[in-house]
């Protein structure tokens, strides 16, 4: 019997990793617009999130630092929370990574995909690629959301652009240890609960709802070191809205470097990380 | 015929369950292989090693004469693998699940679009191919994952109980599919649990259990190994069933069997269709009135139960 010849393509000037990489990331794409139901909840929570943010604590929590005799202190509150719903929101974006993947693994699309000759991170970069590319969509609906209530962009379209793509590489940062801890899992309902369990703590023990400066002594160093606080710090810098009393951590007096930094690092952890456990991940 | 598979010795241990036991196997080029066994004898997990899915703990395994192993993309390149469950896209188009595949195996593009509707049409499923597989049946999903698996006119096919939690027609359908790729000159290893579907498919059957292989043959070898023919003989009462199993003796290799509640005897016998008139003959004279008599090969089924002591499709 003759071997039977196919045709193969070139290969790319992109190499195959990234070409695998979009491959895979135009399919999750796919299956973000054939779900719309998904991306709608995906959209809403953060929304929800802001609004019971901005009418429920809003007058409660004061935002020192800023003018109190320039405006109500709610107006000035919605100001400086939009920036910490951006940042949570991006850092939930990892939640979908980890469910998506637990969901491939159980299908056993896991399987078909690592018995092909592709590039063994192929999966992983387009379920991160995919994941981080959705958020463009979530941030602009909730960036709206945030208009309609009083949130101004006050520094310019230029450092606006500055701190959305700063965002983008945190959606894309967290996405990877999203990755990873779904390919851990043993069904997609324990990623449900997997996926977000360690968000929360993340994301609360930040400057993202309330100043670092209201939180016990012993948290602060925590809240200042947490790569979320230099995210949503560096965010409200860049959007010219209040940030409140900044630390004295370095963290906090170099937010945009410091979120670079630690997403550069994450990134080296954790990618190395979920494409080795892919390589013996497989259906059970 | 050179051997296209060859497996020596695999080890693989799931911390206390010793999944495979020193498995050896050997597949000729242009072949349908039956991996046959219950649950739990190993079956998935030597598929998952010559797909380079899992590692062995020890042995050692070629395919297409690449180590598992070591050249896993090797391999890869000349695989195709359709598991026990369907793995294509739920939320994609028939079209688009084939078009993504076949990027991936790194083909053409132009080349990607004829054979995905080539293998459409040959699927019959060219009038979904632009839905979302949500519409889809089992059957049609099992086609489509199985033309996922051909994209790339791969010369091995593993199959790994392609046909579990199909509808009959459905499987009829599949087995007609995979008999036509065979006449092409894929070789293909197939597992399954039903022994009708390994008689229908396979000419090579390596029966295991427990991680290991017990037997080996062809369907018509293993069904001599455990001995002739049988035959059964319904009678018109039951006090009959006793005369007849005494009129049957003399004739048998082995044990009569008698199923008092059916009025049915089985007889294991050897001689073809000359001991049907002799048994006939010999039932006559004892004065039993037959309702019903057959001659048949023995099943797999009856295959499995004299090689491991236990029914194929039981839980082990």
């Amino acid at each position: 019997m003759s071997t039977p010849t196919v045709p193969m393509r070139r290969r790319p000037i992109i190499g195959w990793g990234l070409h695998d990489g979009l491959v895979v990331a135009r399919r999750n794409l796919i299956q973000t617009i054939r779900v719309p139901e998904l991306l709608f909840f995906s959209i809403v929570q953060p929304v929800i999130f802001v609004l019971l943010f901005a009418f429920v604590f809003g007058g409660a929590i004061p935002i020192p630092g800023a003018d109190p005799s320039a405006a109500p202190d709610a107006s000035i509150y919605r100001q400086y929370l939009m920036p910490g719903i951006f940042g949570q929101t991006v850092a939930f974006a990892s939640a979908a990574s980890t469910v998506g993947l637990a969901e491939d693994m159980h299908r056993g699309i896991i399987d078909r995909f690592r018995s092909l000759p592709m590039a063994s991170g192929g999966v992983l970069l387009g379920r991160t690629f995919a994941d981080a590319t959705r958020q463009i969509l979530v941030l602009t609906v909730l960036s709206i959301t945030g208009l309609l209530i009083g949130w101004r962009i006050n520094n310019g379209i230029v450092d606006a652009i500055y701190a959305y793509l700063l965002l983008l590489l945190f959606a894309y940062t967290v996405s990877w240890v999203g990755s990873w801890i779904g390919l851990y899992m043993p069904n997609p309902e324990t990623a449900q609960t997997a996926g977000l369990v360690w968000l929360f703590p993340l994301t609360f023990l930040s400057n993202a709802f309330v100043p670092i400066t209201a939180m016990p002594t012993w948290l602060q160093p925590i809240a200042q070191w947490n790569p979320i606080s230099s995210l949503v710090l560096a965010t409200r810098e860049l959007f010219g809205n209040p940030t409140g009393t900044i630390g004295e951590a370095w963290p906090q007096q170099h937010p945009f470097a410091y979120t670079i930094i630690s997403c550069v690092v994450l990134i080296a952890i954790f990618a190395p990380l979920a494409v080795r456990r892919y390589r013996r991940a497989t259906a059970r | 015929m050179s051997d296209i598979i060859v497996a020596v010795g695999l080890v693989k241990k799931f911390g206390d369950v010793v999944a495979l036991d020193g498995l050896d196997l050997r597949v000729p080029e242009g072949t349908v292989y039956g991996l046959l066994g219950p649950n739990g004898a190993g079956k998935t997990t030597c598929v998952r090693i010559l797909t380079t899915l899992l590692k062995p703990d020890a042995g050692a395994a070629t395919v297409a004469g690449f180590d598992v192993v070591k050249r896993p993309n090797a391999v890869r390149r000349v695989i195709g693998l359709t598991g026990q469950y369907a793995a294509v896209d739920e939320y994609l188009s028939g079209r688009e699940n084939l078009r993504m595949f076949g990027d991936l195996y790194h083909l053409a593009p132009g080349y990607v679009k004829e054979r995905s509707q080539e293998l459409l049409e040959r699927f019959d499923l060219a009038d979904a191919a632009d839905r979302s597989l949500r519409t889809y049946s089992g059957g049609m999903r099992r086609r489509l994952d199985l033309a996922a698996s051909l994209i790339a006119k791969p010369r091995i096919l593993f199959l790994d109980e392609p046909t579990t939690g199909l509808d009959p027609r459905s499987r009829i359908g599949l087995w007609e599919v995979i008999k036509d790729l065979v006449a092409d000159g894929t070789t293909v290893l197939l597992t399954t649990q039903y022994l009708d579907e390994a008689d229908q498919l396979a000419e090579d059957i390596v029966v295991i259990d427990h991680g290991r292989v017990i037997a080996h043959g062809t369907s018509d070898a293993l069904k001599d190994q455990v001995g002739g023919d049988r035959l059964e003989v319904i009678v018109d009462g039951r006090e009959a069933v006793v005369t007849a199993v005494e009129a049957l003796r003399p004739l048998a290799t082995g044990e009569v069997l008698a199923e008092v509640a059916d009025h049915r005897v089985v007889a294991p016998v050897s001689g073809g269709s000359t001991v049907l008139v002799d048994a006939i003959r010999a039932l006559d004279a004892a004065g039993v009135r037959v309702e019903d008599v057959a001659l048949r090969r023995p099943t797999l089924d009856d295959v499995f139960l004299s090689l491991t002591g236990h029914a194929a499709e039981e839980e082990s």
